[in-house]
């Protein structure tokens, strides 16, 4: 499959008064047309900065200092606000955490769905409604819930508007920002599987999230990120089943999980502050096979289609 | 074994806030049953964990396990002693024994008061011990709970400390007073991913080391494993079923937790998929009969007619469904 997406050593960094925050630190990643790739990371590990710089959504302090992002052939960091205004959501669609912070509570379902259509598209109001009505029934409600308020529908409810939202201008890559956090698991399964569903028409997912086991059920690649850091890249059943990253293999031998019988180990130390991250490696004062060589920063190393962040590797 | 909590048909309503106007054109009073009629019991050493999604009641029923709610009807002991309608002094005695840690760590503490006076306050308000041993048995439960050096975080204010900090302030306030009972209502649900496992391993050293009666309320089926002895799964203020971990996650025998199961995301690949149909019941207007038959695959005649009863599966396992199933994962 051909690339879609392509963010080469993208960085991203906060200014504040105790310095700068390289929230996303000279990250490189590519998204393929048709794939489901999930960026997961603990709070604070610059998953939700890479989404945004994606969408060119960072707001001051943040800002976009170095790297590209290539999408679909276009450096999106070259266009202009306004080139970039047509790609948003007409391109690349996002769906947020919180579905009731992103829907306007006074404003009808239907009506809502139906003005992003007529900004985008050659069609009025009414042919507009009727998609909006066809775009609730596809994603599991019913049509006449045009009419309904945000507040009349429950938050799983609402996170399938936002993905009919995000879907009513059939963009090329969807964008999740921990769309079921919120949420209990037998909903997020069926938002989950109304995500994986997208694919199939050769659309990419890239899901946003902390919960790593949720990203191994349903993603082709996992991108692990790390203050700020990208320290692993690849296939989700190899990157699960052999973790190159020690603080991947962490992570995952920290959660608890219903079909696996394991004692939980706690990975020690907490994540870095990151206006002042730890010389060399950002992962090393955690790390339990941190060496001499760590405290220099280590290199990306390619392994079987696979990329990793440490020394261990080279 | 013996029981160190008790309960039986318990059963909490809560009054339906109506505008005055509603309340003015229908006498009839409405509520919402969120406990609806529970039995069990938790043993001597042993975790219960209740799992189920919101609004299913099992964050009352913790409530009322620890007296922060009063039940509406049934009966709780508490090694033996009837301790449903404890007032005053008698309940102030008692509570020493039945504590709680809550979800949020940010709520949970006095953001007024030192961490060193979270843990002094319980001991001196209990009369256990002076002022002076008072603090040295705080300096030690920090110790305990991994916040070193404690002399540091005994004069510090909970905005000094992170989220996972908070919760093992909030832990050792439970633990100074060695509880013969705690209920812990999601402890881990808002802490890093990373920090989750050092959180739930010092609840289970507790429990180890002092003999610790729990119940252990989660959403999380993978946590509700590791921790719980036994797991009891609720549903729109029923258990629907209840036994032994094991046999609870690998034998479910009720649609609902097969339901729940077939969605708990796992490292390893599917083993069930079970459907569920539509979204959870307005817990103003339970279904008639069984209360999860209109989101069953199984359903039959009987379901919508008739409610079930627990009824016993295997050793230990009981089950609410007139077509409880037999698997094996």
């Amino acid at each position: 499959m051909s690339t879609l997406l392509q963010i080469e050593n993208l960085k991203t960094h906060y200014t504040s008064r105790r310095g700068i925050l390289k929230a996303v630190d000279n990250v490189s990643l590519d998204v393929k047309k048709g794939e489901f790739v999930s960026i997961v990371g603990e709070s604070g590990c610059g998953k939700s900065t890479l989404a945004y710089s994606i969408m060119r959504l960072i707001l001051p302090p943040g800002k976009i200092v170095g790297g590209r992002i290539v999408f679909n052939g276009v450096d999106l960091l070259k266009l202009s606000e306004e080139e970039m205004r047509k790609v948003r959501g007409k391109e690349i669609g996002m769906i947020f955490q919180d579905p009731m912070t992103s829907l306007d509570p006074l404003e009808k379902i239907g009506d809502q769905i139906a003005e992003t259509i007529v900004e985008h598209e050659n069609i009025d109001k009414k042919e507009a409604l009727e998609k909006a009505a066809k775009l609730l029934e596809s994603v599991g409600l019913p049509g006449d819930r045009v009419n309904n308020y945000p507040h009349q529908l429950s938050g799983g409810q609402r996170q399938r508007i936002m993905i009919a939202l995000a879907m009513s201008l059939n963009p090329k890559l969807l964008i999740a920002d921990e769309p079921t956090t919120a949420l209990d698991v037998i909903v997020q399964e069926k938002i989950m599987d109304l995500l994986e569903e997208l694919k199939k028409d050769g659309r990419a997912i890239i899901l946003i999230t902390h919960d790593f086991s949720l990203a191994a059920t349903r993603s082709d690649r996992i991108a692990v990120m790390y203050a700020g850091w990208l320290m692993e890249y690849g296939n989700a059943r190899s990157v699960v089943d052999e973790p190159l990253h020690p603080y991947t293999r962490g992570l995952i031998e920290s959660v608890p999980d219903v079909w696996i019988d394991r004692e939980i180990k706690p990975m020690p130390g907490f994540p870095p502050d990151l206006a002042n991250p730890p010389a060399g490696c950002r992962f090393r004062p955690r790390c339990p096979l941190a060496m001499d060589k760590c405290s220099t920063e280590p290199p990306m190393v390619e392994i079987d289609g696979r990329k990793v962040k440490c020394w261990l590797y080279s | 074994m013996d029981s160190v909590i008790k309960v039986e048909h318990l059963k909490k309503y809560f009054p339906v806030q109506k505008s005055s106007l509603e309340v003015f054109l229908s006498r009839k009073l409405e509520f919402i049953k969120a406990v609806d009629d529970v039995s069990f019991e938790v043993r001597k050493g042993e975790v219960l964990a209740f799992v189920g999604e919101s609004g299913c009641g099992k964050t009352t029923t913790g409530r009322l396990m620890v007296k922060l709610e009063e039940p509406t009807d049934g009966k709780i002991w508490f090694k033996g002693k009837d301790i449903t309608n404890l007032k005053g002094e008698e309940l102030r005695k008692i509570r020493r024994h039945l504590q709680i840690i809550f979800q949020d760590p940010y709520a949970s503490l006095n953001p007024k008061m030192r961490i060193g006076e979270h843990l002094e306050d319980p001991l001196l308000i209990h009369e256990l011990a002076s002022k002076k041993e008072a603090k040295e048995l705080a300096l030690d439960m920090l110790e305990r709970v991994g916040l070193v050096p404690a002399e540091q975080f005994y004069n510090r204010y909970p905005y000094q400390l992170s989220g996972g900090q908070r919760q093992r302030v909030a832990i050792a306030r439970a633990m100074i007073l060695k509880p013969e009972f705690v209920v812990a209502d999601e402890p881990v649900s808002m802490i890093d991913v990373s920090l989750r496992a050092s959180i739930l391993n010092l609840l289970m050293s507790f429990k180890r080391d002092y003999h610790l009666s729990m119940i252990f309320i989660t959403h999380d089926l993978s946590v509700a494993k590791l921790v719980g002895d036994r797991i009891a799964v609720m549903y729109l203020g029923k258990i629907v079923e209840i036994g032994k971990a094991r046999d609870v996650i690998h034998s479910p025998a009720h649609p609902y937790t097969a339901a729940l199961l077939s969605a708990v995301p796992s490292f390893a690949k599917k083993a069930l998929r079970v459907e569920i149909k539509g979204d959870i019941a307005n817990p103003r207007y339970p279904p008639p009969g069984c209360r999860y038959h209109p989101r069953c695959p199984y359903m039959e005649k009987i379901c919508a007619e008739k409610e079930p009863e627990l009824v016993n599966v295997g050793e230990e396992h009981y089950v609410a469904c007139h077509k409880p199933l037999s698997l094996n994962l």
